[in-house]
C-alpha cells in the first residue's frame, strides 16, 4: 500500500499495520487483505458486491475491521456487507470508508450494513467516514446500517464523519426486541459547502428494551446538517434522544428529533439543541492563554470527543 | 505590581452612557493578598475583568509587572501571568474535568496532579475526573471546578471573582484554607473579590468599590473595623465613608 493508502486506513480504522483477528480490507472495490479465524468467518457474496460475516455463538473479545479505501477519482460502489453475530457472543466491529479524490470526477461509496443479533449477543460498532485530496471531484459517502435484535442482545454504535465528506445521507433502523439495548452515538462536522442528512429510526417492540441515542455535530462555513431520529416505544421501553449541534459561519442546520409511543408504558424523551459558541467559553480559555482560534478549535475537539 | 492609572468604563443605556468604572487609581504590590469588596452592583467585577481585559474598558495607563498592558487582549494577559475566574463559569460540554485542568496548566496533567488541584476546592477526585463539565454539575461543582482551573493555572496574578458564591459551608471552609494556604506558600498576588468574613480577615489590604469609584482602600487592619462598623444597610460602605 502506498502512503495515502495507508493514512486512509489510518484515518477511518486506526489501522497501522495489519490487523490482529478477522479483517477484510476493499480498496477500489477490490479486496487487498482479508482473514478469517477459527470463530469469525467472512466470505464474499456471490449475487451483489460484498461480504458476509458469521461470528459463531460464544465468540468473545474478538474484532473484526472491514475498512473500505477508494483512491480512484470518479470511482462509485454500493457494497452489501452483512454480520452474523451469534448468540451470547461478545465482539468489536471497526468499519469506515476513507475516500482520496485527487481528481475532478466524483467518488462515492455506498454502504449497506446489515446486522443481525442473536440473543444474548453484544457487539461494538465503531464507522469512521473520511475524505481528502486536493481534486475538485465530489466525496461522497452514504451509509445504510440495519440492526435486527433477538432478545437481550445489545449494540453499541459510534459513527464519526472526521472531515472532508462533500455529501453523505446517513440511514440508519434499528429493531430491538425484549430486554435490548441500543446506544447510538453519532458525532459529525461538516465545513464549505457540504452537505450531512442523518435518519434514524428505532423501534423500541419489546419490554425493558432501551435506546439512547446522541448526536453531537458541528457545522462550519456553508455547510447543511440535517437530523431526523426517531425512537418509537412499541413496548414497556425507555428511550432518550439528544441533539447538540455547534453553528458557525453561515451554515445551516435542521434537527428534528421525534418519540412516538404506541403503548403507555413507553417512557421517551428528546432533547435538541443548536446554537454558536458561547463567547464566555470562548473567553474562558483566553484567560488560561489559548488565542480565539485555539479556544475554538479545543471547544470543538472536546464537543465532538 | 500591578499599577492602574485612570481607568474607566462605561456602557450605553437608552438614557445614554453610563459609567461603570470612574477613573480608578490602584497599586497592587506583587505578592499582596487583596480583597475588593462593596455594595452590590459598586463595580467589583467590572474592574476583576477590566484587569483581565474582559471589558473593553480604557486607561490612562495598566501596567502589570513594568509591562504596559493596556492594549492588550485577553491572551496576551494571560501569557504575561494573569488569571481570572469567573464568577458564573461557562460550562463546556463534551470537555472533561482533567481536559480544562490540563488547558490551564499548558500540558497534559497527570490523574495526580488533576488529583490534587480537585482536593484542594474539596472535590473528591474520582467523581469528577472523568466528568464533563456540562449540565450535569451543579452550580456549586461547577464554581469549586472553575477555582481548580486557576490554581492549575499557577498564574502570578490570580484574580477570584466571589469564589464562595455558590458553595457549601463546608467547601467553603476548605477554601479559605486553600486561600490561606496560596497566599502563604506561593508569591502569587490574589486578588479575591468577596463579601466574607473569614476571607475579608485573611488578606492584607481591602479595596472598597461603590458607584464605580475607590471608596476606600488601605491595610484591612484599618478598613475592616470600618466596614464592620457601618450600620445602613445597603449603603453601610457610603455611610461610613460620610
Amino acid at each position: 500500500m502506498n502512503d495515502i493508502e495507508k493514512n486512509l486506513l489510518a484515518q477511518v480504522a486506526d489501522l497501522h499495520e495489519i490487523p490482529i483477528g478477522a479483517y477484510n480490507i476493499r480498496r477500489d472495490g477490490e479486496a487487498a487483505g482479508r482473514n478469517s479465524t477459527a470463530n469469525i468467518e467472512i466470505t464474499s457474496k456471490t449475487d451483489k458486491p460484498g461480504i458476509d460475516i458469521r461470528i459463531k455463538p460464544g465468540t468473545k473479545n474478538e474484532s473484526v475491521h472491514i475498512p473500505v479505501i477508494i483512491t480512484q477519482s470518479g470511482y462509485g460502489e454500493t457494497v452489501y456487507n452483512d454480520f452474523f453475530v451469534g448468540a451470547g457472543s461478545d465482539v468489536l466491529i471497526v468499519a469506515g470508508c476513507g475516500i482520496h479524490n485527487s481528481g475532478c470526477d466524483t467518488s462515492q461509496h455506498d454502504g449497506i450494513h446489515a446486522f443481525y443479533l442473536e440473543e444474548g449477543a453484544r457487539v461494538r460498532y465503531v464507522e469512521k467516514h473520511y475524505g481528502e485530496g486536493e481534486g475538485t471531484g465530489e466525496r461522497i459517502m452514504n451509509p445504510t446500517t440495519l440492526i435486527y435484535m433477538q432478545k437481550n442482545s445489545y449494540i453499541e454504535l459510534e459513527t464519526v464523519q472526521i472531515r472532508g465528506v462533500d455529501s453523505t445521507l446517513r440511514q440508519t433502523y434499528v429493531e430491538a426486541a425484549e430486554g435490548c439495548e441500543v446506544v447510538i452515538t453519532e458525532r459529525l462536522m461538516t465545513h464549505g459547502k457540504q452537505i450531512a442528512d442523518s435518519e434514524m429510526e428505532v423501534d423500541l417492540n419489546g419490554d425493558d428494551s432501551r435506546a439512547r441515542i446522541t448526536s453531537r455535530s458541528v457545522a462550519q462555513d456553508e455547510s447543511v446538517q440535517v437530523f431526523r431520529p426517531r425512537v418509537v416505544g412499541n413496548a414497556k421501553c425507555f428511550g432518550h434522544v439528544q441533539c447538540d449541534t455547534i453553528i458557525m459561519g453561515k451554515a445551516k442546520v435542521s434537527s428534528v428529533p421525534e418519540i412516538a409511543a404506541n403503548n403507555v408504558e413507553a417512557q421517551l424523551v428528546h432533547e435538541a439543541a443548536i446554537g454558536r459558541i458561547a463567547g464566555d467559553q470562548l473567553l474562558k480559555l483566553m484567560t488560561l492563554g489559548l488565542s480565539k482560534e485555539e479556544a475554538e478549535e479545543r471547544i470543538i475537539s472536546g464537543f465532538l470527543k | 505590581m500591578l499599577s492602574i492609572r485612570g481607568l474607566n468604563y462605561e456602557v450605553e443605556t437608552e438614557h445614554g452612557p453610563l459609567g461603570i468604572l470612574k477613573n480608578i487609581d490602584l497599586d497592587i504590590e506583587t505578592g499582596r493578598f487583596v480583597v475588593i469588596t462593596g455594595p452590590n452592583g459598586g463595580g467589583k467585577t467590572s474592574l476583576a475583568k477590566a484587569i483581565m481585559g474582559l471589558v473593553p474598558a480604557t486607561a490612562e495607563s495598566m501596567t502589570y509587572n513594568g509591562t504596559d498592558i493596556t492594549g492588550l487582549d485577553v491572551t496576551e494577559r494571560a501569557k504575561l501571568g494573569i488569571s481570572y475566574g469567573f464568577q458564573q463559569p461557562p460550562r463546556f460540554k463534551g470537555m472533561l474535568v482533567t481536559d480544562l485542568l490540563s488547558i490551564a496548566a499548558g500540558r497534559e496533567l497527570t490523574d495526580g496532579e488533576c488529583c490534587a488541584y480537585l482536593t484542594q476546592v474539596g472535590l473528591c477526585t474520582s467523581d469528577y475526573q472523568g466528568r464533563e463539565i456540562d449540565a450535569g454539575l451543579s452550580g456549586g461543582e461547577l464554581k469549586r471546578i472553575e477555582i481548580a482551573s486557576l490554581l492549575a493555572r499557577n498564574a502570578s496574578l490570580m484574580i477570584f471573582d466571589e469564589p464562595e458564591a455558590g458553595i457549601d459551608l463546608w467547601s467553603f471552609a476548605r477554601l479559605t484554607e486553600t486561600f490561606r494556604e496560596l497566599h502563604e506558600n506561593s508569591e502569587a498576588t490574589l486578588i479575591i473579590i468577596s463579601h466574607q468574613e473569614r476571607i475579608i480577615r485573611l488578606s492584607d489590604e481591602i479595596i472598597l468599590i461603590s458607584g464605580g469609584e475607590v471608596s476606600m482602600s488601605g491595610p484591612t487592619e484599618e478598613i475592616f473595623p470600618k466596614i464592620m462598623n457601618a450600620t445602613v444597610p445597603g449603603c453601610a460602605f457610603l455611610e461610613d465613608r460620610k
